[in-house]
């Protein structure tokens, strides 16, 4: 029986706590202890990203986070993105463009795009491939995914639909 | 080296959520500490037996004075919990030593960078380390601290004297990595870090190497070469660094120097390439980073 460590943190807006295993990963407890399942186990590696969520502004694989490191921290997971006025740009961008297959990488694809875009909404296409190195889709390639983001950018910054 | 220790997946039954550096030091000083910071590594390390793990957890990511990046006295000095993230930004490092920057553009990914630390890619051991080599060239040493009769005990050891293997240093027993610091470059000087990989992102070198010094038209001076993936750790290339030295590069001295490189480094076959090709990377590497000088 591995030790449980007593954890708080802020999660999607709300103040949370959580008894977790010292060796657990922040994504098995994000989606064992809280059901919040959009981020997937893929390579538990960090080589695919499917596990990418938010952590004090800044993404991370959290199949390779420490869950007790959570402690304090303000998390976003993708279920975090929806808000008072509906789906957050990105993920419109995603089902306006169809940039969505099997679907298993797409909560991590959205929430790197929604860094990067965070950290430069004006993000062009060449920083934007850049930006998501670390996420692997095996059935599309890249191409709406890029497109989606692009035109996630255009919406932040105010362009309306592109 | 004899296995001291039988290796066995990570098993806790204490943690430590440090908050300074002397209850960092103080969680580890008899050696039955496990450090972690961004846990990059650990996290994939921990169920493999990879290494003979403490079973007390020791989280040092909040101890501020194991961060920042700053200058004191010509001196520069990343703290060991510094990410590659920040590496990669710092106006400092991109202004004085910007090979740090430019080795941190090809380091894995954007989420890996936000979590890995310089501290732990030098703990790590690795003999594929990305960050270690441009450190190597800027002679950095590596700062130490450990717990030791009722005080904190510091040491600085050169990063070159570092590494004792294959995920192996030369640290002490509860000995915690705290910082990596080495002189401002003179203004003028410059360097290059070449990767090898089948694509930019997420590679682990399949040979890395790093070039620096100062330019004076087609000579090189004050020359630093370090390689990774060629050997059990990564390694500086002493004479292949004199060959070249003050010499006016032509096709001869090219060919002199990557001579020396291939008697200096020592490549294993692996999954990630064979020795052959490692020593004809290390070789086009270093041939293209010194035509570049020679054409100039």
């Amino acid at each position: 029986m591995s030790l449980e460590v007593e954890i708080a943190f802020t999660l999607n807006g709300r103040a949370v706590s959580a008894a977790v295993p010292a060796t657990a990963s922040a994504l098995t407890v994000l989606r064992e202890r809280f059901d919040l399942a959009g981020a997937k186990l893929v390579c538990g590696e960090g080589e695919c990203g499917a596990c990418t969520i938010i952590v004090d502004g800044l993404s991370r694989n959290s199949c390779l986070m420490p869950a007790v490191d959570l402690a304090g921290r303000t998390v976003r997971t993708v279920e975090g993105l929806w808000g008072e006025r509906g789906l957050d740009p990105v993920q419109q961008a995603f089902v306006d463009t169809g940039a969505v297959q099997c679907g298993y990488c797409t909560a991590g694809m959205v929430m790197q795009i929604r860094h990067a875009l965070d950290r430069n909404p004006a993000a062009g296409e060449a920083e934007l491939r850049r930006a998501i190195e670390g996420n692997v889709c095996r059935c599309t390639g890249y191409a709406k995914v890029i497109e989606a983001a692009l035109a996630a950018g255009q919406r932040m910054r105010g362009g309306g639909a592109p | 080296m004899p296995l001291a220790q039988e290796l066995k997946p990570l098993e806790i039954d204490a943690y430590v959520d440090a908050v300074s550096l002397d209850a960092a030091v103080r969680a580890l000083a008899d050696g039955a500490g496990t450090p972690v910071a961004g846990g990059t590594d650990l996290w994939i390390q921990k169920d493999l037996g990879k290494r003979a793990y403490g079973r007390r957890l020791v989280n040092i990511r909040r101890v501020a004075a194991l961060g920042g990046i700053a200058e004191e006295g010509g001196r520069i000095r990343i703290g060991a919990l510094a990410t590659m993230t920040e590496i990669l930004e710092s106006p400092l490092l991109l202004r004085a030593a910007p090979v740090l920057p430019a080795t941190a553009d090809r380091f894995a990914s954007v989420q890996i960078r936000n979590a890995a630390t310089v501290g732990g890619n030098i703990a790590n051991a690795s003999p594929a380390a990305d960050m270690v080599l441009p450190l190597l060239c800027l002679d950095a040493e590596v700062e130490l601290a450990r717990w030791h009769e009722n005080r904190i005990d510091r040491r600085r050891l050169p990063l070159a004297a570092f590494f004792a293997g294959p995920g192996k240093t030369r640290a002490l027993p509860g000995e915690l990595i705290t910082a990596v610091s080495f002189d401002r470059p003179a203004a003028g000087s410059f360097g290059a870090f070449q990767k090898s990989g089948p694509r930019p992102a997420l590679e682990i070198a399949r040979v890395a190497l790093c070039i620096a010094g100062r330019r004076e038209g087609r000579r090189l001076t004050s020359v630093r070469i370090a390689a990774g993936a060629v050997a059990p750790t990564p390694i500086r290339c002493p004479r292949t660094e004199a060959e070249i030295e003050g010499v006016a590069l032509d096709d001869a001295a090219i060919a002199r120097a990557l001579e020396s490189l291939g008697r200096e480094i020592a490549p294993i076959d692996d999954v990630r390439g064979s020795a052959w090709y490692r020593r004809h990377l290390a070789a086009a590497f270093l041939e293209e980073e010194l035509g570049r000088v020679a054409r100039s």
